[in-house]
């Protein structure tokens, strides 16, 4: 599906936590044909800005063919401006955007990790997953955040799809004390799992080799800095492996073209 | 587009006439093909493609962008895929378009863009040369040929002997005397000047007391540029007799006036389709616009009509 531009409504503006906010947005145009780990580029700004560039932001989830939900988390001025938009107004944005994630074609175990606002395009995906082939008991989802807060909206919204939700907080004030890459270990070892990963770079990092030394097949989505989104800059570059990979000789993956979901073994995560 | 309007043609390059004098500034255009959903590519006066070099580019370690007060740094480092790969992946897309293409090159060495000049002037569907002499990206390379006017020169020169195609040069403005290095170029045997490359910049993140780009220094280009090229555009008209082409932070219709006043007879638009990937065919319906408000009269006439006294 080649990205178009587009004009959204805002039809929903949702407080999650402090800074975390979602919007639902009509756009049919996008919702019919926007896969999940698909992103958009949103205006950041009124006007010629600034900020100047567009803003990625992953699908979170999609409504009704009709609607797309954005899920933001406030940290600058694009993501301030965007987060603020009330109902009535309007959104540009390009997309659908980049690869996304491969659903498998059988059931079997799928095991979700996010990381805070991580979390939003594994939203979309696991309502796929789970509309598909893939059984709510043969899925976990871990999902970590710095506090309760942060994450309990997500995880009840999860829950509420039927999937089985396991929490880390880094403060404990939920769920596990610690790092939610150390929910892994309670994956039983001798089933193979297909996991799903975004959040934080260590985050990731964690999950990728974790299951590429149990040979378990691992997609992650990668954030990085963009200014276009639609591979024109090649600003979003990041070192791979293999043939075309940095590591095998060849070059760097761009996020926004080759991604933003990767196999964990195309990316080089030790440069 | 089905006639072509002949109120917007104009002159560049080795009696090269565009449809219009909105052109695509390399680097920012991808291939083409990337844009082909945002823009009619027929109607563009010109693509100018990602720079080539004669063997692919992997590019500087990331981070390779950042944001800047109405611009933005680059150190891509020349990412491209080589010659043999643009002529057989790349041109076949590129010569089903009807606006003429122009191949940006860039090389390490005389040789470099020697080599790159005979092998396109053997390949169809290239309407004309941009050479890239002036990229402040990579540490060997564009510096050394684009802030010297003697190997502006040679370069040109060098260039020119091994093509038949019209060649642009495109001039660093990382010079204290822009008249130097146009006037180099057009000494060279250039048929035109296109202007500005970036101007060379640096961020720094204060809280991590580190460069915000792995390079440490990249080009700026946006909207911060445009007073910087304008002014140079105006001094590089002055001097030469070849076409001066017009670059750095175009985003509007009136952008592209006031460049063409200041005596550029095209355009190139760049960091602008990164954020609105139709900016060129906006523009360009602006400029329609501009034309039939002004009773009809070619856009041509404006060239270089700044008023000083
Ligand atoms: C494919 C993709 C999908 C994304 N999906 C979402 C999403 O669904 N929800 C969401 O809230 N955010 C998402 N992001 C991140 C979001 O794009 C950035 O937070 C946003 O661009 C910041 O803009 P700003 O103007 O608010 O802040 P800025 O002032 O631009 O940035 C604030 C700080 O964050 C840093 N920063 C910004 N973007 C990144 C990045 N990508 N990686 C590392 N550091 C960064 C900046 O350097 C700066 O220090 C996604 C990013 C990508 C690449
Ligand atoms: C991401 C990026 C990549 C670029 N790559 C090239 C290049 O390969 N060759 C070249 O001659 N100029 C390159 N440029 C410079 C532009 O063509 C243009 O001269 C400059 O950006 C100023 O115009 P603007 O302000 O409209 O972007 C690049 C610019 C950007 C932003
Ligand atoms: S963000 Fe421009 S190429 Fe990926």
């Amino acid at each position: 599906m080649m990205p178009f531009k587009c004009n959204a409504e805002v039809r929903g503006n949702e407080k999650i936590t402090g800074d975390i906010w979602r919007l639902t947005l009509e756009v049919p145009a996008l919702a019919r044909v926007a896969s999940p780990g698909q992103f958009v580029m949103a205006k950041g700004s009124k006007g010629s800005g600034p900020p100047l560039w567009r803003r990625p932001l992953s699908i979170h989830q999609v409504l009704d063919d009709a609607r797309i939900q954005l899920l933001i988390k406030v940290v600058g001025p694009g993501t301030e401006f965007i987060a603020g938009r009330r109902p009535g107004e309007t959104i540009s944005l390009v997309g659908p955007l980049g690869r996304g994630f491969v659903l498998p074609e059988q059931s079997g175990n799928v095991c979700i990790v996010g990381g805070g606002v991580g979390t939003a395009p594994l939203f979309y995906l696991t309502s796929r997953l789970l509309g598909g082939s893939v059984k709510p008991e043969s899925v976990k989802v871990f999902l970590g955040g710095a506090t309760a807060t942060d994450i309990m909206v997500l995880a009840k919204d999860f829950k509420a799809l039927g999937a089985p939700v396991e929490i880390a907080t880094d403060d404990g004030s939920a769920g596990y004390h610690g790092l939610v890459t150390e929910l892994l270990n309670r994956l039983e070892p001798g089933k193979s799992w297909r996991v799903y990963s975004c959040g934080p770079h260590p985050m990731m990092k964690t999950v990728a080799l974790y299951c590429l030394d149990r040979q378990w097949p691992c997609q992650v989505s990668l954030e990085t800095l963009m200014a276009c989104g639609i591979s024109a800059c090649l600003g979003c570059a990041v070192p791979g492996r293999g043939p075309t990979g940095l590591a095998g000789g060849g070059g760097y993956l761009h996020v926004c073209k080759e991604g933003p979901v990767f196999e964990a073994g195309e990316v080089a995560w030790e440069l | 587009m089905g006639i072509v309007d002949d109120r917007l043609q104009v002159d560049i390059a080795g009696g090269l006439q565009l449809n219009n004098p909105i052109m695509t500034a390399s680097g920012t255009f991808g291939y083409g093909n990337e844009f082909s959903n945002f823009v009619d590519l027929d109607r563009l006066g010109a693509i100018i493609v990602k720079g080539i070099s004669l063997k692919p580019r992997p590019g500087n370690p990331p981070p390779r962008i950042v944001e800047t007060s109405c611009g933005m740094l680059n150190a891509i480092g020349l990412e491209n895929v080589g010659l043999d790969n643009f002529i057989s992946e790349k041109m076949p897309f590129l010569r089903k378009i009807k606006a003429p293409v122009i191949v940006n090159i860039l090389g390490d060495s005389l040789e470099e863009y020697q080599t790159l000049s005979e092998k396109l002037n053997d390949t169809s569907g290239i309407s004309a040369i941009e050479v890239n002499i002036s990229c402040p990206n990579v540490k060997r390379g564009g510096v050394a040929f684009g802030t010297d006017p003697a190997m502006v020169f040679q370069v040109t020169e060098s260039v020119k002997s091994r093509t038949s195609r019209p060649v642009i040069v495109k001039l660093s403005p990382n010079v204290t005397d822009i008249t130097a290095t146009a006037q180099a170029a057009e000494d060279g045997g250039a048929d035109a000047i296109s202007l500005i490359n970036t101007l060379l910049g640096m961020a720094v993140d204060h809280r991590a007391r580190r460069p915000r780009l792995a390079n440490i220094v990249g080009g700026l280009s946006g909207p911060a540029i445009k007073p910087v090229a304008l002014r140079m555009v105006w001094q590089a008209a002055n001097v030469v007799r070849i076409p001066v082409i017009g670059i750095g932070g175009i985003m509007t219709v009136e952008d592209v006036l006031e460049f063409m006043i200041a005596g550029a007879s095209a355009v190139q638009i760049g960091t602008a389709n990164l954020i609105e990937p139709d900016t060129t065919e906006k523009v360009l319906d602006g400029l329609l616009d501009y034309v039939e408000q002004n009773g009809g009269r070619p856009i041509r006439e404006i060239i270089g009509t700044l008023q000083t006294g």
